[in-house]
């Protein structure tokens, strides 16, 4: 059979091509319904009454004002949850509306139901809340020394007394970013006349936000229907509950559709953002630049309830060292309680933090050893047979970093700039800066990270793959946010079953399984996996009823002759099968750290090309290179895509996204003053695939849409050290951090 | 909420009259944020798109409701590069010169230019025009000497203009930014300089040693230059704020004083 498939010319919009989105248009063009645009018949409104304090002791809350307001439906505070009081993916610790305290700067206290958006929003203010302040807890080393510690990770490998003989120290500091989707949080949640609700909510796990529901809201899991949804964007600030428990309560209470959209302050404090980091580390290697030693401390900073701060301290500290090996090996990594905003989930995972600290450190070790810090990681880079420099895990699958390395610095450089053009010089618009005053800097960094989840967690997918007289409908739960898995999913049916007519819907939480969550580089293994396993099923059941060797859209093929359409194959009902679909399973970490926990990793290399204005600190990324390891590209452009917007994403951080915060309080919640990068901004991008084909992602594909940023961020402001010969220890780094000194937040 | 929608100067005069607490709304890039975020729930708005009177462009005179895009591809090379400056190129479409006095945000980008000029503002109400130096009218940060019932109706630029203008502006992006600082020189032939910096104070501040010190000079020497630009740093008033520090808003206020200077001297 498989000579036969060979020959045959390869399936239109399968594997390897550049399919456009079914989103795609509609996204550009205005007509995509996002979350923020659902409607239901007689609908109210719901707004949140915030407490702009980082910690205080709520003396009372007085709803009264609020109630008595024409076209006020509702106004519910914490007591009025009808079952646990609580949410929270792991550990249930955030209440659902502040009680008792208010443990970070605009923590939702109640929520009210009006008739318009308007008319909401006053009754949001008219809620009476009197609070005590109390003195915010926002400094990491004060929050470990006080024993405010969601998880403390050891990680004990190697000789403690094993040494190397040229050593390297530094302290390192990344600030807090925010994930800034461009669709703030908005949701629509209708009762269905029978106790039980629907809920469009933003969310990238439909069934971990179903469990939350459930037991908050003292409803069987059945009467909850959380409905896949279309969100403008997730970087996985979409993990966690936001609107979701607080939009059914209104909607169950009153027995009528509630709707709430989040403006911009209100998203910056109503989601997850990337943990601020403060890590100290130590490198110690021989003279020819092999690494003997590392020793690292990395505090995390988790804000006020653990979310998913156990998981993401858990890859800042497995990846601690990078890519590379070692033998000795001592971090302590915590992730920490504070009163800053909450942290959790955000595009790489607590990967990030320690990648800009190590990737400084072997800068800082290649000075020192007088390498060429290309040379030095390659000397120390990880592959297939090592193992992982934390865990002493035997990495099994392809792996390769040295072809990273090596891939992205045989991109040739940008040729050197001499126009006056203002949009090529740092300060563009501006007309800052002169060109005979600019400074190039090329810096580089290389990031690794796991992909699916780790540590013993019971990971799977579930798909369903249905074929009709109209072709395949591939069934799953997996949220779409926006990152291409609509496409990559059908690509693999697609290829499986030789037939173009393919679709993917998304099933409520009512009509499958579990998909697990849109994050950790996991769909396209996850649910591409279940959907190809599903797929193989059915065109095997197909063949055998249809007595052929082979099936198109027309139908089952015997050779060259059609022997059964595929209206008389499905005349008795579709023939389809479903599959839970799980990666091999993963040891959870022993008392050293120690185990195999990760089933999987990916690598990229950066390399950033920058020009600076040194007397004013301005900074222009030219170009962003980058080798990036991806299995096989199921889809290219989506790939380039995930490159583009990942380094966007990761330069950003470099030099200007930072969550400017002040005791607790944030200083610049707004897209005014929370400054991304706009297409001005964005650098050139030259990217190389790395092809070494995944044993067990479909076709040999592996989830990739982190890597982009991770080590981007490093290998920018490796860049700008080479331009300023500035330590620059902390990302972001501002114009003041080259020309004035170090960053003085405002006390 | 009541909106009145004037169509003649005389209209929205008379309806400033009757109601002279009305919020103007012009091109609303900044109201409607102050709107957005609750700041401020205007009881009554007078929109003045509709006054054909306050658009116009006469010479020196530029309209209140004159956008940065006309600006942009106006006469005066340091508006026009300071309009270029301002959000993206849909606020720049509506956004106006009018509401950039009105706001008097110290960072506004066309008043380092208004003030490099010494332009007049002129300000109408129902029977009276009032003409004002920009230092009379910008009084604080977000305070101007406006009174209930009246609007701007435009600014009045000096008859003469030096050709040796220039503009430039610190922001962390390569556009659509808010000045972190902002900075205009003119220089007229015979040498007279003037210079205006804003985001360095609480309103747009003119540097009056350092106009003096290459005033009188048709050449400027390096040595000159290092001076005007100390002399720039330690004139104006920064603070520290979310966007920057006062100590990098000094330096960077001195650089690019001087920078803006070079730009006005023959090469």
């Amino acid at each position: 059979m498989s000579e036969v498939t060979v020959s045959r010319p390869p399936v239109r919009g399968g594997v390897g091509e550049s399919v456009q989105r079914p989103d795609g248009i509609p996204k550009v063009t205005g007509r995509f319904e996002f979350l923020g645009d659902m409607h239901a018949e007689g609908m109210l409104w719901g707004a949140t009454r915030r407490a702009w304090v980082p910690h205080a002791r709520i003396e009372r809350i007085d709803t009264t004002p609020a109630l008595a307001l024409p076209g006020v439906h509702a106004v519910l505070t914490q007591d009025d949850v009808p079952g646990h009081r609580y949410q929270g993916q792991a550990l249930t610790d955030q209440p659902v509306l502040a009680e008792e305290r208010v443990r970070y700067w605009g923590e939702a206290v109640a929520v009210v139901a009006a008739d318009d958006p308007e008319t909401a929003r006053r009754a949001a203010e008219a809620v009476v809340v009197e609070l005590e302040e109390l003195e915010p807890l926002t400094d990491l080393e004060l929050a470990r020394d006080r024993g405010e510690v969601f998880r403390h990770i050891p990680v004990r490998r190697g000789d403690p007394d094993a040494h190397g003989e040229v050593v390297v120290e530094g302290t390192y500091v990344t600030a807090t970013q925010d994930p800034a989707a461009l669709g703030t949080e908005a949701g629509l949640a209708i009762p269905d006349g029978q106790g039980g609700v629907d809920l469009w909510g933003p969310t990238q796990w439909t069934h971990v936000d179903l469990t939350q529901l459930a037991a908050c809201l003292a409803l069987d899991p059945g009467q909850v229907r959380v409905q896949p949804c279309r969100i403008g964007g997730a970087f996985g600030s979409r993990e966690d509950l936001s609107l979701q428990t607080h939009i059914a309560m209104l909607a169950l209470r009153l027995d009528r559709p509630v709707k709430m959209v989040y403006d911009r302050t209100e998203s910056f404090v109503g989601h997850v953002k990337r943990h601020a980091g403060l890590m100290h580390y130590r490198h110690e290697a021989d003279r020819d630049g092999h690494l003997v030693r590392v020793d690292a401390q990395i505090l995390l900073d988790g804000g006020p309830y653990q979310l998913t701060s156990q998981a993401v301290i858990a890859n800042s500290t497995f990846f601690a060292v990078g890519p590379y090996r070692c033998d000795n090996v001592f971090v302590d990594g915590y992730a920490l309680r504070t009163n800053n905003p909450p942290s959790g989930a955000m595009r790489g995972f607590g990967a990030n933090q320690p990648c800009f600290a190590a990737e400084a450190q072997m800068d800082r070790l290649a000075d020192e050893l007088g390498l060429d810090p290309i040379e030095l990681r390659l000397r120390n880079a990880i592959t297939q047979g090592d193992r992982l420099a934390t865990t002493g895990q035997l990495i099994e699958h392809p792996l390769p970093t040295d072809e990273v390395i090596r891939s992205v610095t045989a991109i040739p450089l940008p040729e050197p700039e001499d126009d006056d053009e203002p949009l090529h010089l740092p300060g563009g618009t501006g007309l800052t800066t002169p060109r005979d005053r600019v400074v190039r800097g090329i810096g580089y960094a290389v990031g690794l990270k796991n992909l699916e989840f780790s540590e013993g967690f019971d990971d799977f997918a579930e798909a369903r793959v249905e074929l009709t007289a109209d072709g395949a409908v591939v069934h799953t739960a997996a949220i779409e946010v926006g990152q291409g898995m609509v496409t990559v999913i059908a690509q693999v049916v697609r290829s499986v079953l030789g037939m173009s007519r393919v679709e993917v819907a998304f099933d409520h939480t009512g009509q499958i399984g579990s998909a697990g969550s849109t994050s950790a580089s996991r769909q396209t293994q996850m649910a591409g996996n279940a959907a190809l396993e599903a797929a193989t099923v059915v065109r095997d059941k197909a063949l055998e009823a249809g007595g052929g060797d082979h099936l198109d859209d027309a139908g089952v093929w015997r050779g060259d002759t059609l022997v059964t359409s595929l209206a008389a194959l499905t005349a008795d009902g579709p023939i389809d099968h479903h599959v839970r679909y799980r990666h091999r399973p993963t040891d959870e970490p022993d008392a050293d750290g120690q185990g195999e926990l990760h089933v999987d990793f990916c690598v990229a290399a950066h390399r950033a090309v920058v020009d600076v204005d040194p007397d004013l600190g301005l900074v222009r990324v030219v170009e962003i290179a980058i080798g990036q390891d991806v299995g096989r590209a199921i889809n290219p452009q989506q790939v380039h895509g995930q490159i583009e917007g990942g380094i966007a994403q990761g330069m950003g951080h470099a030099v200007m996204e930072e969550v400017v915060l002040d005791h607790g309080v944030i200083r610049n919640a707004s897209f005014t003053d929370y400054l991304l990068p706009t297409t001005l901004d964005a650098p050139t991008v030259e990217a190389a695939l790395v092809e070494q084909p995944s044993p067990w992602g479909p076709f040999g594909a592996k989830g990739m849409a982190e890597l982009p940023t991770m080590s981007a961020t490093p290998a920018v402001v490796a860049a700008i050290r080479a331009a300023t010969s500035l330590p620059l220890t902390r990302a972001p780094v501002h114009p003041e951090d080259i020309v004035t000194g170090p960053h003085d937040a405002p006390e | 909420m009541q909106i009145e929608r004037p169509r003649d100067l005389d209209e929205l005069l008379a309806g400033l009259d009757s109601h002279p607490e009305a919020t103007l709304l012009a091109g609303g890039t900044d109201l409607m944020v102050d709107v957005n975020l609750s700041h401020h729930r205007p009881e009554t708005v007078v929109a003045l798109r509709r006054v054909d009177d306050l658009a116009t462009w006469d010479d020196g005179f530029i309209g209140a409701g004159v956008t940065y895009a006309r600006m942009e591809a106006g006469p005066h090379p340091a508006l026009a590069q300071l309009a270029r400056t301002v959000g993206s190129p849909q606020i720049r479409a509506t956004g106006t010169i009018g509401g950039n006095l009105g706001t008097a945000s110290p960072a506004g980008d066309t008043l380092p230019f208004l003030a490099a000029v010494d332009a007049e503002v002129v300000v109408a109400s129902r029977g009276d025009r009032r003409r004002l130096r920009w230092e009379d009218f910008l009084l604080g940060p977000k305070h101007t000497a406006l009174r209930p019932g009246e609007v701007i109706v435009g600014v009045q630029l000096p008859e003469r203009l030096p050709q040796r203008q220039a503009f430039a502006k610190i922001g962390v992006r390569q556009a659509m930014v808010i000045a972190t600082v902002n900075c205009c020189v003119v220089r007229d032939e015979d040498g007279k300089t003037r210079i205006a910096l804003g985001a360095v104070g609480p309103t747009v501040v003119r540097t009056p040693a350092a106009e003096e010190l290459v005033s009188s000079q048709q050449q400027v020497s390096a040595t000159m230059l290092d001076e005007f630009q100390r002399l720039v740093s330690d004139d104006v008033t920064p603070i520290t704020d979310h966007r920057a520090t006062e100590r990098y808003r000094r330096h960077a206020a001195g650089v690019l004083a001087r920078r803006t200077l070079e730009r006005c001297l023959p090469r």
